[in-house]
């Protein structure tokens, strides 16, 4: 038997998820979120640099020597737990996760100089991919010409804030600055309005060759983001499952707190056990990642098989259980419900994550 | 009037007497409310002809093959025709029938429903909102709130308080309330759609005539059992052909487009198409017993499957769509004429569909509706039935 990974948390990680928190629960509340979703400004720029310069969170998964923090997918997963718990409008899980991840996995000066941008939160990177793009799918290039790059890609995740994507073009990875000529970056209408997504068009783009073997460190990077997205949809599952519980012990009908009728009890001690299976394979999947363990793929799967319809489903229970006021735009609980049906095509859907758990456990389909 | 060779021969008549290509479309639908063609089990004057209910199926068929203008159907005044119009018949005066039954059916006067309060969802007997007699009228002060289409209505069925010293069933009041008279204030309320097909509506002194009271003072609560029961079936009870509910979309998505199915979606999709073929034949059957003389209790059962199948195949339906499944139409508030839950695309589908297990009674409650009127389970132990209202922990 292979040892087990350690699926708790450390000292460490519990103080850093309560400086998260007490920032967030400052910053980032359920008001200020919708505000902020419905404003020209969808992003939380402030936000971003406190929780990225400040606190030293975006360089969480690179090494010291390329200027991060050296922590690993453990304390990113805390970071991203919390994020979820506020469905904080900030783009960690793509360029703090995805898009450092991919760098990562391409192992050039020309990466490394850029992953020290990005870890220090000077700059935010993000992958020039649909966010629907799981581990194993396949996703379409840009064209190559002599280093220009030419085309399109949409539902991009937070590519409106940020400063340099990473662009699949000819077989290779090219950074490209969104500022530069021949890139637009046009905001598309997104289900979760806390997470952005846009169009990127490339005409001719001016693009920096970071590897010329792109598919290695995508998959990498697309995986790490699909292991640790679990730890965000486990963030976002407890929160519905707390504010859920304190609603039902206020909210009286029938001359008793509605949280007493034994049907609802046990539908919120389900979701309850729900949460308890999704917190073990979230922090599988963290603690696979961060030792580089051979059963990183398993475990990044297995977690968003299972993590992603639990988070939907919480939130789904949430906002019925709130009854009418659930369905309101003023109660936060819908900003969760869309957040949690996005996550659930994000990196690929449970199905898709099903398939490559089947395969890797040799339970072949038919 | 029970016969359907009748009713066909009736309508074929009508029908020469108004040929729809030369009839403008209101004269026509007043001249069919006339004829008792609007809805044939009303009564003979108020657009019936006191036929069983089963028989407009066969007034429509000759109707629509005739080329025959539509009625104004529910998306526009879903709470006037499913639940304003049965209640007004069964406990109305003849007065109250005559004044409103007609404009009702013609769509000239849209209708609400003032019932649901903050403090009153599920437990709507324990309401606050005040009637006080004055003379010949109530006034009426309060709040209501989730009042869809409040924004559109010339009318509301309106249920208040009347007497708070009795139990919370006994002191309750059914009025007709006139949505354009002063101290009527309605203001949206935005759901998670954009939209605001929903309101909250402030009550304010606001004065309704005795002559605007549906059956007796005190006996509201069951004159609302009417409404509510009508509105369960409004909701899950549509007569659909096949794939004409929320599995049309899909299914057609699916036909359209090869390169978004996976084993794990067909699984699914199949699994769901299943389920809502069978509820749909559910539907004809219990439209069959009614037609039979021997209505069953499926009825209460029938929109809790629509509502838990409404959202689990459009919950598929955003997934089915993939990457542009994380899109959405339109976030623009706004406040729409009709109600539609299968207009626009899949995310709004998805979002909408959410009500449908709240609105006209959460699942939840139909539940121990099944389970304690259907299948004769005993109660829980109840602490509110035999306390005045004013005393009810809130
Ligand atoms: C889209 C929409 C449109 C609507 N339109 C109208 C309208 O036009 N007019 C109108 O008057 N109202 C309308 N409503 C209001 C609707 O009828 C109420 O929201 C509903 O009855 C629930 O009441 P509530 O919101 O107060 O929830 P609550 O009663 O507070 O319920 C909260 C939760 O507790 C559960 N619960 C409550 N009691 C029990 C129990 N005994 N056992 C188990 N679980 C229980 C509920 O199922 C729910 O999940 C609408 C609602 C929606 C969502």
């Amino acid at each position: 038997m292979t040892t087990p990974s350690d699926l708790l948390y450390s000292e460490t990680e519990d103080e850093l998820r309560s400086a998260v928190r007490s920032l967030l629960t400052d910053r980032c509340d359920a008001t200020q979120v919708l505000a902020r979703a419905e404003s020209d400004a969808p992003h939380d720029g402030d936000l971003w640099k406190t929780l990225a310069a400040d606190m030293g969170l975006a360089g969480l998964l690179v090494p010291e020597s390329l200027g991060g923090q050296g922590a690993t997918h453990r304390e990113a997963a805390v970071v991203l737990e919390e994020l979820g718990r506020f469905v904080a409008p900030v783009p960690y899980l793509t360029s703090a996760v995805i898009a450092t991840e991919t760098l990562l996995g391409c192992g050039t000066p020309a990466a490394d100089e850029l992953l020290g941008a990005l870890a220090s939160g000077r700059s935010i990177g993000a992958l020039a991919l649909p966010l629907s793009t799981g581990p194993s799918a396949s996703y379409a290039e840009i064209e190559e010409k002599d280093g220009r790059l030419t085309g399109r890609v949409t539902a991009v995740a937070d590519a409106a804030a940020a400063d340099v994507l990473l662009v699949v073009a000819g077989g290779g990875l090219y950074a490209v600055e969104t500022a530069s000529d021949g890139v637009t970056v046009t905001a598309q209408t997104p289900l979760d309005l806390t997470r952005p997504l846009a169009a990127v068009t490339l005409d001719s783009a001016p693009g920096r060759l970071l590897t010329a073997d792109a598919s290695a460190a995508v998959r990498r990077g697309l995986r790490a983001g699909a292991g640790l997205l679990a730890s965000e949809q486990l963030g976002l599952a407890d929160w519905c499952l707390t504010e859920t519980v304190a609603y039902l012990k206020t909210r009286h009908q029938f001359n008793r707190p509605v949280g007493s009728f034994q049907a609802l009890k046990h539908r919120l001690a389900e979701l309850w056990l729900e949460t308890v299976h999704a917190r073990a394979a979230a922090r599988n999947a963290a603690d696979a990642l961060a030792t580089a363990s051979d059963e990183a793929p398993l475990a990044a799967s297995l977690a968003q098989a299972y993590c992603s319809p639990v988070a939907v489903h919480a939130a789904e229970e949430a906002l019925q259980l709130h009854g009418g006021i659930g369905m309101t735009w003023e109660h936060p609980v819908h900003l969760y419900l869309k957040r949690a049906k996005a996550d659930a095509i994000a990196l690929g859907s449970a199905g898709a994550h099903r398939e490559i758990v089947a395969e890797l456990v040799d339970l072949r389909a038919p | 009037m029970s016969d359907a060779a009748e009713l066909v021969r009736r309508t074929q008549e009508f029908l020469a007497a108004h040929p729809p290509a030369s009839t403008a479309a209101e004269a026509f639908l007043e001249a069919r409310f006339d004829a008792g063609l609007a809805w044939v089990h009303y009564p003979e004057g108020l657009g019936g002809l006191g036929a069983p209910r089963a028989l407009q199926a066969v007034v429509d068929a000759e109707l629509e093959a005739a080329g025959a203008p539509p009625a104004v159907g529910p998306s526009l005044n879903g709470i006037g025709l499913g639940m304003a119009a049965p209640t007004i018949l069964a406990f109305g005066t003849e007065e109250q029938k005559r004044r409103f039954l007609r404009p009702l059916w013609l769509g000239q006067e849209i209708w609400c429903q003032l019932f649901s309060e903050p403090g009153a969802g599920s437990d709507l007997a324990a309401l606050g909102t005040r009637a006080v007699r004055d003379g010949e009228d109530w006034i009426v002060t309060g709040q209501k709130v989730w009042t869809s289409g409040a924004h559109n209505a010339r009318f509301a069925i309106l249920i208040a308080r009347t007497d708070p010293d009795l139990p919370k069933h006994r002191g309750i009041t059914y009025f007709v309330c006139d949505m354009t008279d002063p101290g009527v204030e309605v203001r949206p309320l935005r759901q998670i759609t954009g939209e605001a097909e929903f309101n909250e509506v402030f009550l304010t002194e606001v004065r309704i005539p005795d002559a605007h009271r549906l059956g007796e003072v005190g006996e509201g609560w069951k004159v609302a059992q009417t409404t509510l029961m009508n509105e369960r079936v409004a909701i899950g009870g549509a007569r659909l052909p096949r794939e004409g509910g929320m599995i049309g979309p899909i299914a057609a998505t699916w036909r359209e487009r090869p390169e978004l199915r996976t084993r794990d979606l067909h699984q699914r999709l199949v699994e769901l198409w299943v389920e809502a073929e069978v509820a749909r034949l559910t539907g004809e059957r219990l439209r069959q017993q009614l037609v039979a003389g021997h209505p069953g209790p499926e009825g209460s059962g029938m929109k809790l499957t629509f509502a838990r199948l409404a959202q689990q195949i459009s919950g598929l339906e955003v997934e089915l769509q993939g990457e542009e499944g994380l899109l959405y139409d339109d976030w623009t508030m706004r406040r729409p004429e009709t109600v539609d839950f299968l207009g626009r695309e899949a995310g709004y589908r998805y979002l909408r569909a959410k009500g449908n297990s709240i609105e006209g009674g959460t699942s939840e409650v139909l539940l121990n509706i099944v389970a304690e009127r259907v299948l004769g389970l005993p109660s829980e132990p109840r602490t509110d039935k035999d306390i005045a209202w004013k005393d009810l922990s809130r």
